[in-house]
């Protein structure tokens, strides 16, 4: 019994362990290939060889998160069996097929047109390529959709029906499974979410080279260009977030107790933890700092409305507190921290100081890793606020579990710990190499001289003019 | 109502072939990397390569992903018995996949990233080599659920079909480089796949014998009267293509060479097909009992008869963009 406990608190870390390493790639990469996407449609509709310049420089980089988000993600695809293969075995018919479609509508669409996008510009021309861009843009988009359908099926199951053998079968219409209650939520939640964290990176690396020399052209054009982002996209984020928890109070009501800290109900209305420490062994939250009757008005749009707490629920059923409310307050405060940047750089866009004001260009500079910090924050208010089931209300984490013995599950997640940290550690240590150096002039140059001489493509060789 | 099953089946087994023509040869190539001079001949060896290996390995997500979707009880069963093997695969795969990157990313590392290139495939490769013996030679099943302990899958036949594997990839991957090279690799391309073709044969009669005191089921299959006569095909067939491979290599031919070792891949697995079917764990689950509810099959195949000629043909456009003999500097 100890042993099978141990187990599964094993399988549960090296999931949540190789998932948070996967994430923080494709979060990247699914905003900066729309980003390169923008970047080339404006090189061709402009010539204005600042943009290519640009682009080349990014390119750079984006090669290097894909090949970590592919490898990590081919690992995700088989922990689902390897260590969950009774939550394979009983969902597989469900979530299976939206998975399947995963692969042969976006990863292939991603993996077949990126040999073009990085190494084929001299030989299928711009148009072409452009065009090669635009498919990868797409494919990651595709996939940001195939699996948070997935993800959110696990969260708010409809459609489905039991099977004599324990399964979960689909019912007689897919489209009720795909857009299950969570999913057009989680949809836009995310990839706006990836499209913040973008522009933040984007931001940061921009704010960085004009602190060094504000008159390089690339580097004047890409911080310009990541906080207008911001600044859009930030206000838009926090009300889909809004939006996406009074969705989350009606279909996982637990989840919201867990995330606002509310241990005891409310029948007069509740009030808004701001901070506080929660106690899980006394049921309460020290030291909190509340406005009364605020979470009632957020959530129902009314002071005196009752809320249930975390009181009404036996304790087998809810979510471990401590985690899911810290991590909501670290996304939430970082939020308002990006919704923040956004209107200082609107104001100093409207006094015409946007490359001049070297504090903004500060701050920008320390919220350019925000947007991963956010980005994981979230997905550990969704996972572990979910607990303790994989299929929410229906198919408990503890049953869900592969029979493996606790020492082959300890031995793999060590040997992911060791590779994955000296891996993506060396990758991210490249990546900041490659952002510490400023676009330059030459970089402009996509047609003559191919972009490989820049060393995306394998070439060592530099080609003549450069 | 048409039976979705074999269908299926037929599909699974599609992208299992497809992943091994695709991936085989790049595995092989990172194996053979090694014995490549330091410097531009293995710069040509990688580079011809780099531009296609993450539409080559994404067929091993369509395997992973097909036998959730339409065989999840198979799934549920095979990836917990093959634990360690596929752990290690996929680790592997972190390996070789991060190093087509990061070995022009760090000119003072490249040695070591070249060195997790060439351990990362062997790693894999050898992994996957194990992975099918491990399951012809049969897996503890209770229920529907995995009841052997985790090494169960070590035995001296999933070694020996270990390294048959890599034989093989290593075998695709010199043919590969001979298609797509000149000069001093491909000769050494030439050498390396004229020894191992040899290696090949000796290791498909290993394997083949083996196979057959594995199981009286399997002898039954190949050897019974009068079966015997199709069955005795297979092996006839790989001593012609044999013959046909080193015909085409003598006579200096760049592509014919690659394309008889994918023969001999492909009877392989057609002779796997003749051991195992209709089982997906032999003896124990058939295709039957491991699949899908009708619904799940026929949704995934209206969206996969479309899709994947779709996929099929820009992949070939791909491959075409990429055509011709590759330099160190990349393609010309
Ligand atoms: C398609 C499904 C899916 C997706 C997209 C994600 N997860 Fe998840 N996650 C699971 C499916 C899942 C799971 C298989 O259902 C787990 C394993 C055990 C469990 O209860 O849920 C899980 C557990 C799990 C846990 C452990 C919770 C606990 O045991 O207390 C954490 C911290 C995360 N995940 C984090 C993440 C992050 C950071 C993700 C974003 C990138 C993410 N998950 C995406
Ligand atoms: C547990 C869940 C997940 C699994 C099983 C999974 C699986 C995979 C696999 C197998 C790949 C590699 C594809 C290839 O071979 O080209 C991949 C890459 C990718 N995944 Fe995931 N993934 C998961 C979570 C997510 C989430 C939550 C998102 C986005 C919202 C996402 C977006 C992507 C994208 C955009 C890529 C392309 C590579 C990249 O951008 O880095 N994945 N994933
Ligand atoms: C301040 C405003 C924000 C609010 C009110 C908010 C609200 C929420 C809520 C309620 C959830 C959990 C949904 C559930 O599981 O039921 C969530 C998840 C998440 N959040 Fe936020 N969020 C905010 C800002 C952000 C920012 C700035 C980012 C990233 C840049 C972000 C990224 C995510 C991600 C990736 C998830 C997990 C996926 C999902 O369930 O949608 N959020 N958010």
């Amino acid at each position: 019994m100890f042993d099978a406990l141990d187990a599964l608190v094993l399988a549960r870390a090296q999931f949540a362990f190789t998932v948070s390493f996967h994430f923080l790639f494709p979060a990247f990469s699914i905003g900066l290939a729309s980003y390169l996407m923008v970047l080339e449609g404006l090189w061709l509709a402009t010539e204005r060889g600042v943009y290519a310049n640009l682009f080349r420089y990014w390119l750079k980089i984006f090669a290097v998160v894909f090949a970590m988000g592919v490898v990590s993600g081919i690992v995700m695809s088989y922990q689902f069996g390897t260590n969950w293969s009774v939550f394979s075995d009983k969902a597989g018919p469900v979530i299976g097929p939206l998975m399947a479609y995963e692969v042969l509508t976006a990863f292939f669409l991603e993996a077949g047109f990126l040999g073009v996008m990085l190494f084929g510009i001299d030989k299928v021309g711009r148009k072409l390529h452009f065009a090669a861009t635009c498919a990868v843009a797409v494919g990651t988009f595709i996939s940001a959709f195939w699996i948070l359908s997935v993800n959110s099926w696990m969260q708010t199951p409809t459609g489905y029906e039991i099977g004599a053998n324990g399964q979960f079968l689909p019912g007689p219409s897919w489209l009720a499974i795909i857009f299950n209650p969570s999913f057009p939520y989680r949809l836009v939640h995310t990839v706006l979410a990836a499209y913040l964290t973008t522009a933040l990176a984007v931001g940061g690396v921009g704010a960085w080279h004009l602190l060094r020399d504000r008159a390089n052209p690339g580097a004047r054009t890409m911080f310009s260009m990541a906080m207008w982002m911001a600044t859009i996209v930030a206000p838009i984020q926090i009300f889909a977030g809004d939006q996406h928890g009074l969705n989350t109070l009606e279909h996982q009501p637990v989840k919201v107790m867990a995330m606002e800290g509310h241990y005891d109900s409310h029948p007069h209305g509740a009030p808004l933890i701001l901070f506080g420490i929660p106690d899980s062994a006394h049921k309460r939250i020290n030291y909190a700092i509340e406005i009364p009757k605020a979470s009632s008005l957020i959530l129902k749009h009314d002071p005196n409305a009752p809320l249930k707490g975390l009181d009404s629920v036996p304790d087998a059923d809810q979510p471990p507190v401590g985690i899911v409310f810290w991590a909501f307050r670290v996304m939430v405060g970082l939020g308002f921290s990006m919704l923040g940047l956004g209107a200082w750089s609107l104001l100093a866009r409207s006094r015409r100081k946007l490359h001049d004001w070297s504090w903004l260009h500060r701050a920008a500079l320390v919220m350019g890793p925000s947007g991963f910090v956010a980005v994981l924050a979230g997905w550990i208010v969704t996972e572990v606020g979910r607990q303790p089931f994989t299929i929410y209300g229906l198919l408990r984490t503890a049953h869900s579990a592969s029979p493996l013995d606790a020492p082959a599950v300890a031995a793999s997640l060590a040997a992911f710990a060791i590779v994955y940290f000296s891996v993506f550690g060396m990758g991210i240590w490249y990546l900041l190499h490659l952002m510490k150096k400023p676009p330059e002039a030459h970089e402009t140059a996509l047609d003559g001289a191919p972009i490989r001489t820049a060393g995306i493509t394998p070439a060592p060789a530099i080609e003549g003019g450069e | 109502m048409l039976d979705l099953t074999v269908i299926w089946a037929a599909i699974i087994g599609f992208a299992i072939v497809a992943y091994v023509v695709m991936d085989g040869f790049d595995l092989g190539i990172g194996i053979l990397f090694p014995l490549f001079k330091v410097g531009k001949d293995r710069d040509t060896a990688m580079n011809s390569i780099a531009p296609v290996w993450d539409g080559n390995e994404t067929w091993l997500v369509l395997g992973g992903g097909g036998l959730l979707a339409a065989f999840p009880l198979a799934y549920s069963i095979i990836l917990p018995a093959l634990y360690a093997p596929l752990i290690a695969m996929l680790l592997g795969l972190v390996l070789r996949g991060v190093a087509f990157e990061f070995r022009w990313r760090d000119p003072g590392h490249r040695v070591w990233w070249d060195r997790a290139f060439t351990g990362g495939s062997a790693v894999a490769t050898f992994a996957q080599g194990i992975t099918l013996g491990a399951l012809l030679q049969g897996i503890t099943v209770e229920g529907r659920a995995y009841a052997g302990g985790w090494w169960e899958w070590l035995s001296p036949f999933s070694v020996l079909t270990g390294f048959g594997l890599m034989v093989g990839y290593t075998l695709l991957g010199a043919c590969w480089l001979n298609w797509k090279t000149e000069g001093g690799l491909q000769r050494q391309a030439v050498t390396y796949a004229g020894r191992l073709g040899i290696a090949m044969l000796i290791v498909i009669g290993a394997v083949s014998l083996a196979t057959l005191t594995l199981k009286a089921s399997y002898q039954t299959r190949w050897l019974a009267w009068p079966g015997v006569l199709a069955t005795a095909q297979i092996p006839l067939a790989t001593l012609i293509v044999t013959a046909l491979f080193y015909r085409s290599l003598t006579r200096r031919k760049d592509a014919q060479p690659f394309f008889w070792a994918l023969a001999l891949f492909g009877l392989c697995l057609v002779g796997l097909g003749i051991s195992i079917w209709p089982y997906v764990i032999p003896a124990r689950v058939t295709i039957w009992e491991a699949a899908a509810p009708y619904r799940s099959q026929l949704f995934m195949l209206a969206g996969g008869a479309v899709l994947v000629p779709v996929i099929l043909a820009y992949t070939a456009w791909a491959y075409w963009v990429f055509r011709g003999k590759v330099t160190s500097e990349g393609y010309h």
